[in-house]
């Protein structure tokens, strides 16, 4: 007869602690991002993308840099830079995670074995008060993790397309862009080449209900990108909704005067754009 | 905290407190008197409202933007909400102290919650909803992100009651609405300021209701088109009004002079994201100094600037 009350009481106990941190989580969550972010949410997405390969610390592998506020949160740019000297081997991909994202991986990276990537920047949408991660794996199938935290906007930015009628009047326009060598010294015909990609998408997350119809805009967006050079993969993407409208990436490679750079994308709706440029010796 | 209060929270256990305060505040936010929105009569039959140039905070219930109503013969239309429902409420007061006609519309100039958060305080007003048809989609997009990133900045207090209410009276280029002798021409326009920015013209006393198309003071803010706006403004300039009352400044404002700031400002940000474009300077570091010739021209520059020339750039990149 005792072990029914007890039980009752446990019941309404556990309620009570439930229903505490109902209410206490708002509170946790703004005192958080207030002062030192917690990574509870990494915690609980590392398994989910890397199993149970221990991640190290990038120690200078990889780097990343955002700004400290999305000011746009539509578009916050990120820049990567890479180490590649011998002794930590060549990193082979990069994995770009936004914490707090509905979907947190970005972007996973794939580099071609000699293109000699050293730079990478591109746009992200941050939807929140978030960490923003890069975890690199090297040649010897490593992982390394380097990470910047970003707080939200303010205002009345959102992570959401400006001009939706443009941005789907010119899907999958592309546009390279070649800049000049910033080392004038370098020999020719083996030094980095910078470049910056744009090809117009809106990179439409999905995420979005209509507020009449309840429904889900379907999502549509880059999924896959290639970029080569000759029969050279410079690298490819598997990207997601975290990716800013008109994809935009800047690197640094290495470059081979005289062959044409080649760019393959493909969308969730299966479209596909590609487009092609020469590289002229002049022009790096 | 009142006496009975802090016995139940006694008697609750020390853990409820922090929901024990904000149901006290609630229920004191409801139970006191709407005092009205000190609007001005800027002629006859048009009131309006000038906002505060700052962000949206608990403190100032979001009143940052400019609010008006025009009175007809027959009923009263709105133009914005305000940005709480608290101000909505506040701007139904100030009606209500002057007029109990219907109130046949309610006008959203464009998307950004300073102007529509009030919407629900209209809710049993019958008024229709009017906007840009693009306006829907744009809600669509964004209205779940604002109800969640203001919380921190306006605090659940003035949020609970906030609801994204789209339009459903929608205007496709020009189209005139009527308060009973009195036609206001409602003009939907190109990606400027939003892809959903609405002006409203009175007729009868020559107001130009600009939405944040005009921005005097307070720093325009970026998230339309920057081309789109500067290619619009020969066109607003050519709206023949006496006066406008801007989506923020003062009101009212002289007319067309009132787009000179934000003309110089966008000049000097289109001008220098362009250089430094063309210079192969990346949008991280070439954020940092755009257009900062214009910083001690404004409101709230540090606040919007860096975000307004990280739009411009991708924007401008395409050119």
């Amino acid at each position: 007869m005792m072990i029914k009350p007890i039980r009752l009481r446990s019941r309404v106990v556990a309620f009570v602690i439930l229903a505490l941190v109902g209410a206490a989580m708002p509170f946790a969550a703004s005192a958080q991002s207030a002062s030192v972010p917690d990574t509870k949410t990494w915690d609980g997405l590392k398994g989910d993308v890397f199993g149970q390969k221990p991640i190290g610390d990038a120690g200078g592998i990889i780097t990343i840099d955002a700004p400290k506020r999305a000011e746009d949160a539509a578009i916050v740019p990120i820049d990567l830079h890479f180490k590649t000297d011998a002794s930590t081997g060549r990193i082979k991909a990069v994995t770009l995670i936004v914490d707090e994202n509905p979907s947190p991986v970005a972007a996973v990276f794939q580099f071609g074995k000699d293109a000699g990537v050293t730079h990478l920047a591109t746009r992200l949408r941050v939807n929140a008060y978030s960490y923003v991660r890069a975890i690199a794996e090297t040649e010897d199938g490593k992982l390394h993790m380097t990470q910047t935290f970003v707080k939200a906007s303010g205002g009345c930015s959102a992570p959401a397309m400006k001009n939706q009628d443009e941005s789907l009047a010119s899907l999958g326009k592309m546009k390279l862009r070649v800049f000049t060598s910033k080392t004038p010294g370098n020999e020719p015909m083996t030094r980095a080449t910078e470049m910056q990609l744009m090809i117009r998408h809106p990179n439409n997350s999905g995420l979005q209900m209509d507020q009449l119809t309840r429904y889900y805009i379907p999502a549509h967006f880059i999924q896959g990108l290639t970029v080569s050079q000759g029969d050279r993969l410079i690298m490819s993407m598997d990207g997601g909704i975290s990716i800013s409208e008109d994809p935009n990436f800047r690197f640094e490679f290495d470059a081979k005067p005289g062959e044409d750079v080649k760019v393959e994308a493909a969308d969730t709706e299966g479209k596909k754009f590609q487009d092609e440029w020469p590289l002229e010796s002049s022009s790096l | 905290m009142s006496q009975s209060t802090r016995r139940s929270v006694l008697k609750n256990g020390v853990f409820f407190a922090c929901c024990g305060i904000s149901h006290v505040r609630l229920a004191r936010a409801q139970s006191s008197p709407v005092e009205p929105l000190p609007v001005k009569e800027i002629t006859g039959g048009i009131f309006a409202f000038a906002g505060r140039p700052e962000m949206m905070t608990a403190k100032n219930e979001g009143e940052i933007c400019n609010v008006s109503f025009i009175i007809g013969d027959e009923a009263v239309a709105v133009i914005d909400s305000g940005g709480s429902v608290a101000e909505g409420r506040e701007l139904l007061a100030a009606i209500r102290a002057r007029t109990n006609k219907p109130i046949r519309y309610l006008i959203n100039t464009h998307m950004h919650p300073d102007h529509i958060f009030g919407n629900a305080a209209f809710g049993e007003t019958g008024a229709i909803v009017v906007g840009h048809h693009n306006l829907p989609r744009a809600l669509t997009a964004r209205g779940d992100y604002y109800l969640q990133s203001y919380r921190d900045a306006m605090g659940s207090e003035l949020m609970v009651d906030i609801r994204i209410i789209p339009p459903t009276k929608l205007i496709t280029g020009e189209e005139q609405l009527d308060l009973g002798n009195r036609k206001l021409t409602l003009k939907a326009w190109k990606p400027a300021h939003t892809d959903n920015d609405l002006t409203i013209f009175d007729e009868q006393s020559g107001t130009f209701f600009t939405g944040d198309l005009c921005f005097i003071k307070h720093l325009p803010t970026m998230d339309g088109s920057l081309l789109g706006w500067i290619a619009q403004l020969e066109e607003l300039k050519g709206i023949k009004a006496e006066f406008a009352v801007p989506g923020h400044g003062p009101v009212p404002s002289a007319w067309p002079q009132a787009l000179e700031q934000e003309q110089r400002y966008f000049d000097a940000l289109a001008r220098d994201i362009r250089k430094a474009i063309a210079d192969g300077v990346p949008m991280a570091e070439a954020v940092k100094t755009a257009a900062e010739s214009e910083r001690n021209n404004w409101r709230l520059f540090d606040e919007y600037n860096v975000r307004n020339a990280t739009a411009a750039f991708a924007e401008l990149e395409w050119e």
